[in-house]
Order: structure tokens, then sequence, then C-alpha cells
């Protein structure tokens, strides 16, 4: 009897430890150093270990969230936290308007709405640099930049229209296991406003014409990387308010040891 | 009548904000309370006369306060945020703490060699443009990007070296995400670029007495007329 209590036990350990590291819908990524196109002055970053959604949110994850916390309904959001287009796709506070799938992934959201959709998982947003290092990898490396195609590819898929309204799921996964991270749409990250994308850092940034100047781009530590460029130069356009037809999010939990 | 409306609009406000708390309240218990206010604070579950005064006790609906609080703070207010600060007092404020008085904000860090001295003569300036008895309506407010190194005790520092020690000026500690959600409320950007030095967009923001964003004054050194006029249109 008492060995059998202790073979249980044994089990029951082994399944529990399994079971810690994956949370259901993300992987693990493991941290590195790296250097992203806008490092800091050192130009090399480290990112620790942290988990990722799989998926970008989905329109019918978010409808969930909303009917669980009323105020990021579509009628009750408040100003200060998103603009007029919040969830324009939506007919109304718990229906997508006709021509939009429950699985494609959501838009018009925040970035005060993103946030709060993290924190009320137990999630946060990702910061640059964690998006940056997962979206780096292709299918079958963990950092694909200097490939020619992943680049060619990338760039394809930001040419193609309306890409916010397929499915998510449908393009390869990376090595990592992550799907949708280009393809589909714009991702907020938690500190998108540390693109200060200008000659002058000390100089402010809210006018379009400093975002793509030239001096801004021989900043960049890797020139051909034009996608990852864009995605910057996105980033230093926003306001945290805005609701955007192509920008979306997914979330990610750090690693409690 | 005043401490006790304030806790129901505190309480209720800690209710409706709060980020992850804001699930439906289903147990609304009514709550009964002496008019006159005979002891204090005191609420009853049961309807009834008070013990001291005799009067019928009237009951607290959350539903009433609720409106009164929704209409006392107008959404687009920074005074909906519900990030916790600590002044260069070491006393733990939030932002709706800063109410009733028209704010002039602007986002530094105290180790900065470079913008933020410009930075605080730029927010000296403007306070020098004030007449001295409208200065109780004021505050001037200065957050910290860094909240790691700005601790109460350095910014009290700062705030002595830099003669900014009177009562019309507020230092503020937040949380690093408390910090980056307010930076995006204000649509300041900012960056740490090495342990020390962070990079940041300068803007001094007015907010009226509500918390509304009225005027927000970007770039170093420049013209601050436009920022003082804004300012004392707020003014009694």
């Amino acid at each position: 009897m008492k060995h059998r209590t202790f073979y249980v036990l044994t089990i029951a350990l082994l399944f529990h430890t399994l079971g810690f590291s994956q949370t259901e819908g993300m992987v693990f990524i493991k941290g590195n150093r790296y250097i992203p196109l806008y490092g800091r002055d050192s130009t090399v970053v480290e990112v620790k270990d942290f988990e990722m959604d799989i998926f970008p949110v989905t329109n019918s994850q978010f409808l969930e969230f909303v009917k669980q916390y009323p105020k990021w309904q579509k009628s009750n959001a408040l100003k200060l936290f998103t603009d007029k287009s919040y969830l324009s796709n939506w007919e109304n506070d718990f229906e997508l308007k006709s021509s939009e799938k429950p699985d494609s992934p959501v838009t018009y959201v925040s970035w005060f709405a993103a946030k709060a959709y993290c924190e009320c998982q137990g999630k946060r947003l990702p910061t640059v640099d964690e998006w940056e290092y997962v979206a780096m990898a292709d299918e079958n490396t963990r950092d694909a930049r200097i490939k020619p195609d992943y680049n060619k590819q990338i760039l394809a898929w930001y040419e193609a229209p309306r890409t916010n309204e397929n499915s998510i799921g449908q393009l390869p996964k990376n090595i990592w296991g992550i799907y949708d991270l280009h393809g589909l749409v714009w991702e907020w990250t938690l500190d998108f406003n540390s693109v200060l994308i200008t000659g002058e850092s000390r100089k402010d940034v809210d006018k379009d014409s400093n975002l793509f100047c030239g001096s801004a781009a021989v900043n960049a530590t890797d020139l051909m990387n034009y996608a990852a460029f864009m995605r910057y130069a996105i980033r230093g356009s926003l306001k945290a308010k805005y609701s955007i037809k192509n920008l979306g999010f997914r979330c990610v939990k750090d690693i409690n040891k | 009548m005043k401490p006790l409306k304030l806790n129901i609009i505190l309480v209720l406000l800690a209710l409706t904000f709060s980020a992850c708390n804001s699930k439906k309240n289903n147990q609304e218990t009514v709550l009964y309370q002496c008019p006159m206010h005979c002891e204090s604070d005191k609420t009853y579950t049961d309807a009834g006369h008070c013990p001291i005064c005799k009067m019928d006790l009237q009951s607290l609906e959350p539903s009433t306060s609720k409106t009164e609080n929704t209409h006392s703070i107008p959404e687009e207010s920074i005074f909906n945020l519900t990030s916790d600060w600590n002044t260069e007092e070491g006393e733990q404020i939030q932002l709706r703490d800063l109410k009733g008085k028209t704010l002039v904000m602007v986002m530094i860090y105290t180790s900065c060699k470079a913008a933020c001295p410009r930075l605080v003569a730029d927010m000296h300036n403007i306070e020098a443009k004030i007449p001295d008895d409208k200065m109780d309506q004021l505050n001037f407010a200065l957050i910290s990007i860094d909240p790691e190194t700005d601790t109460p005790e350095r910014l009290k520092a700062f705030a002595i070296e830099n003669y900014m020690d009177e009562p019309q000026w507020t230092f503020l500690q937040g949380t690093e995400s408390g910090v980056r959600e307010f930076a995006n409320v204000l649509a300041v950007k900012y960056k740490q670029i090495s342990p020390i030095d962070f990079s940041h967009s300068n803007i001094i923001s007015v907010f009226n007495s509500q918390g509304e964003l009225i005027h927000q004054q970007e770039g170093l050194g420049v013209d601050n007329k436009e920022t003082v006029a804004s300012i004392l249109k707020q003014l009694k």
C-alpha cells in the first residue's frame, strides 16, 4: 500500500513538471541575444525566455473578452483609450459584421484594449525586441534574416491586400511553432512608443515626414531588412488609442521560475 | 458629506476602472445611512432610524452614485487611469488625486544631462508667467520615465536642487507599465538607450481641472506664449 502511494505520487509529480512549462495555446521561446534593426546603444539586445501565443487573438476570442469585461465593449470603451474606429468592423457590442469571420485576427483595437486583454489573461503584450526576435525565424531557422527569400516573402505579404480578413493558421508556422507573425496583420507591441526614428533622437517624431527620412535608415543595423524597417516605421507613427484595420495583437507570458 | 462622497466615488472608481476587476458586480447589497451623518460614515444593512437623530435612514444606491461618478470624470480624462504613483514627498497617489487644479505635465528623468535641464527651464519659464495669486490653482507635475532610478528621495533632491520644492510642484514616480501607459496617453515616446540614458520626446502637456488634455507644447526652448495663454484661460 505504502509502495503504491509513492508510485502514484511520483507519477503525479512527473506529470506536474511536464505540464508546467507550457500554457495552453502558447509555445516556449528560448531567449537569446541578437541584433535587432534598432537596438540600444550596444546594438545587441537580450531577450529572456518567455511563452508566446501561437496565433494572433481572433475576433471570437475578443468577443469572449468584451462579454466578460463590459468596459471594453464597443459602446462602452472610453475615448481616452480608443478612437472612433474601435471595433468598427463589428455590427454592435456582440456581433461581427456579416462580412467578418470569427477566426480572423481581431483588428481595430487600440493598444489600451490589447494591453487590457492580455493582462486579463495573466499575460502581457510582447516587447518590440521579443516580437522581432520570434519574427526573424522562418520555417526552419531561428534567424532567417540573411536569407533573401525570407525578406522577399514578407514583402510579398505586405503587398497583398485585405489579408486581415483571412483566417488564422493558414500559412506555415515558423520554427518555434508560431503562426501568422507575418502575412495577416501588424501587431501591437508593449513598448511600440519606444520607436524614435529620426536623424536626431532627441527630436520629436510626430511628423510623418520624419518617419521615412533617409537619416533614419542610416542608423539601422541592416539596410537590407526593409520589411523590418517598415514595421519600425509603422510603430513610430502609431498612437496608443488608434484602432486600425490591419493592426491586431497577440500576448506573451513571462516564465515564472 | 464630502469625505463620504469621495469615499463612495473612490470605491466605485476602483471597481469600474481597475483593469481586471471589472467583472460584473452581482452582489448589490443596498446600504443605509443617516442623512445627517450623525455617526459619520457608518452604514446599516437594514432600513430604519438613526439611533442619534432618529431620522429615517437613506439608502445608498450604487446606481445613483455611479452616474455621478461617470459624470464627474469625463471620458477623455487622464483621471481614468488607475496606476499608482509615489510623490517626491513619499505619498502614494493616483492621478485623480490631482483633480481640481489645472495641470502642467512633463516627462523627464533626473540623471538626464541633455534635454531635461532645458525642459525644466521651460517649465520654470511657464511658471514665471503665472500671477502669484493664481498659483494655488495650478499643479506642475514632473513625471519620471526612469522609475527604477528616480525614487521619491531622488526626486525630492532634484526638486530642491532645481528650486522646484514649492507646493505647486509635484514629482511622480510610477511603475514601468504605469509610466508606459501614461506616456501613451500623452503620445510621448521614449526608449532606454543605455542603463542611464533615455531618448524621449519633449512635450509639455496642459490639462484642465477635469484631466482633459487642452494643449501640448512640443520641442525645447520654444515660444511658450500659447501654452501660457491656454493655462491662463483655465484660471479664475
